[in-house]
């Protein structure tokens, strides 16, 4: 089985390039350049030196002895959120600000939820002085201000998505509307294994530094490289992909995929897009998404605005496909209680994205003797209003 | 060897004919009401339009500006869906010999089946679709069949930045006319459409065979008759779905509409 994408741009039945021909050019560019660039010594050179003196990696994997005691197994934490801007996401817009500026590109587009990939671009931008727009929903931007802020503060222009239900799904379509009246001098840099391809693969690729990562790190701790489990969230599934990456051949390796259940999956309100999904298009893919039975894309709900997108990247539906990872839905309040959990048992605060991997570990029969690596993808700073705003509803019993 | 299929429809027959300054004009079905779809088919008709696309409703219109993007979201709000579209075109050609195209996005035909709405269109008697998003590689190897059998033809898009090579395996493969995209542009943007003289005449220099309609940022009788000195015709949209937005009187409106277009008066 393979679960790399072949040179059409499909995992399986899921990928390929369903763009209008305005986005041809553009994608085709990219499709023709980026392994190319990808693989171009001075490149990896450049991207290596910023990945390890910039964003702070490699990230610690970090034994988390007190959960381990809980769950009676031993459980690693992959320290995402100690990246530099708090999360995976800039391992991504390092990577692609540097393929833009290789395609001459001066103008970077981007579209963020919870504004952590917009700030990871915002960041990126200032770092090469290259113009920023971000497109957030308006009703993102009231929800995560402290986001939109810090994009401000390092020059972007944040610009509010007013179509549509005005969160991730409307900004990345409004990203999309930028780039076809913009073709030559933008890059759009999108945040997840999500869109046409290349960007599925591409994304992947900047974030298999994460198991790359891993698997060193494992191997010096406990003389073996891999763990029985890896366990990662999906909203796009950019930090599940590149946690999975090295490990998707190793098929002992248990890859656990959290998906956001929102206030359950037969709730109507629910981003668990494995359960409630079905093959169709989203922007630009072919892959597993909420929609009606006319076709229609519908919203989705979750706690956390980063899991909040009725799709999930074609990796991903092809590792649901083929049952290469398994799927679980974990519920609004379940996150939030593994959120306080782990605040409690290790002095760390979870963004809640990651939050929902931790769940998972209640819904995994663990032994004693498993090994399980966990992606914490990011930190809590960002979700402390929703902590502060939510605690008597999730944490009264 | 299989012998290629002619498709052969209204379409083809209008453009058969030569006729020059040919005016197709787009609507989404479902807008301004959801039973407005054959009152504006009738009035198109009346005015004298040449070719009517009717838009199928999406959640998320990518291509698409502001302003249809508006009247996608009032239409599905009315409850307009694929299969009721197909139900208010079943009776279509008892009254209406326009030649008629359907334009939408990939994933609610994909939903339908693309092969069975393809046949649905053959059986009403639609003579084209329009699936901006469907690649051409896909379109040839799994869905040409049912457009051809059906004498559907298929309409692509080319833009400013489309390659020549492009351009010709795109004409290649139609069978109706080439979309040209008049500017690097969404829908119904506020883009001069005038800049575009070196682009529509590289276009016309390259002596295609299929003709073409100029599309995007067309919305006067000023850019029409512009772009009518280098295609066949062209499309208008988001101007149309904006005076229906406005009118009082659908049929009257849309009369004085086509006649400025057409004349400027």
């Amino acid at each position: 089985m393979n679960f790399n994408v072949n040179e059409k741009g499909y995992y399986g039945n899921f990928g390929g390039a369903y763009i209008p021909e305005m986005l041809h050019p553009n994608v085709e560019e990219l499709r023709n350049h980026y392994l190319e660039i990808i693989h171009d010594p001075a490149f990896q050179a450049e991207f290596q030196d910023l990945l390890r003196d910039y964003v702070g990696r490699p990230t610690p994997l970090y034994l988390a002895k007190r959960l381990s005691e809980k769950y009676n197994t031993t459980i690693y934490l992959k320290r995402e959120d100690l990246n530099h801007t708090g999360a995976h996401k800039i391992n991504n817009t390092i990577g692609q600000i540097l393929v833009a500026k290789r395609l001459n590109k001066h103008r970077i587009i981007a579209e963020t939820g919870a504004g952590q990939h917009g700030v990871a671009t915002a960041t990126a931008c200032a770092l090469m002085g290259l113009e920023c727009i971000v497109y957030m929903g308006e009703v993102d931007m009231e929800r995560q201000k402290p986001n939109v802020e810090r994009m401000r503060m390092l020059g972007a222009t944040v610009v509010p998505a007013r179509s549509g239900s005005k969160t991730l799904k409307d900004a990345t379509n409004e990203a999309i509307r930028d780039w076809i009246n913009n073709p030559v001098d933008t890059h759009y840099i999108i945040g997840s294994v999500v869109g046409p391809h290349p960007y599925p693969d591409m994304v992947a690729r900047f974030q298999s530094v994460i198991s790359e990562e891993v698997k060193k790190q494992l191997k010096a701790k406990t003389g073996s490289e891999l763990p029985t489990h890896v366990i990662a969230c999906v909203g796009g599934g950019s930090n599940a992909a590149g946690a999975f990456y090295h490990f998707l051949d190793h098929k002992e390796v248990r890859l656990i995929a959290a998906e956001a259940a929102g206030l359950g999956v037969t709730s109507g309100y629910s981003a668990a897009t494995t359960v409630l999904g079905k093959p169709g298009i989203i922007h630009g893919s072919k892959t597993l998404l909420m929609q009606t039975e006319d076709g229609q894309i519908v919203e989705p709900h979750s706690i956390s605005a980063g899991l909040d997108y009725p799709g999930i990247g074609p990796i991903h539906a092809h590792l649901f496909e083929t049952g290469r990872a398994e799927f679980m839905a974990i519920t609004d309040k379940e996150a939030f209680q593994s959120a306080v959990l782990l605040s409690r048992l290790e002095g760390i605060i979870p963004a809640l994205e990651s939050a929902h991997a931790i769940s998972a570990l209640d819904h995994l029969d663990l032994k004693k003797e498993d090994v399980v690596v966990l992606n914490l993808s990011g930190r809590g700073d960002k979700d402390l209003q929703t902590y502060i705003n939510r605690k008597s509803e999730f944490m009264n019993d | 060897m299989e012998t290629q299929p002619i498709v052969s429809n209204r379409l083809t027959s209008l453009f058969s004919t030569g006729k020059k300054n040919i005016l197709n004009v787009y609507f989404t079905a479902g807008f301004p009401a959801l039973d407005d779809t054959l009152r504006i088919l009738r009035s198109l008709e009346k005015s004298g339009v040449d070719l009517v696309e009717i838009g199928i409703p999406f959640s998320d219109p990518l291509a698409d500006g502001p302003t249809i993007q508006e009247s996608n979201m009032v239409a599905l709000g009315q409850g307009m869906t694929l299969k009721l579209l197909l139900e208010q075109l079943r009776e279509i050609r008892k009254e209406i010999s326009l030649p008629i195209l359907l334009m939408g996005y990939l994933n609610p035909v994909m939903q339908y089946g693309v092969e069975e709405f393809c046949d649905q269109l053959g059986s009403i008697g639609i003579d084209g679709l329009i699936l901006p998003d469907l690649p051409l590689d896909e379109y040839k190897a799994f869905y040409k069949n049912a457009f051809e059998r059906n004498h559907l033809s298929n309409v692509f898009l080319v833009t400013p930045q489309t390659s020549e090579a492009r351009i010709r395996e795109i004409d290649q493969e139609s069978t109706g006319f080439i979309y040209v995209v008049s500017t690097d542009s969404t829908t119904g943007n506020a883009k001069d459409i005038s800049g575009a003289a070196p682009y529509f005449e590289r276009i016309r220099a390259m002596q295609l065979q299929h003709p073409a309609l100029i599309g995007f940022n067309v919305k006067d009788h000023s850019s029409f008759s512009f772009a009518c000195q280098y295609a066949q015709g062209a499309i208008v949209g988001s101007a149309f779905i904006r005076m229906l937005q406005a009118s009082k009187n659908l049929e009257s409106d849309i009369e004085t509409f086509v006649r400025s277009l057409r004349t400027g008066q």
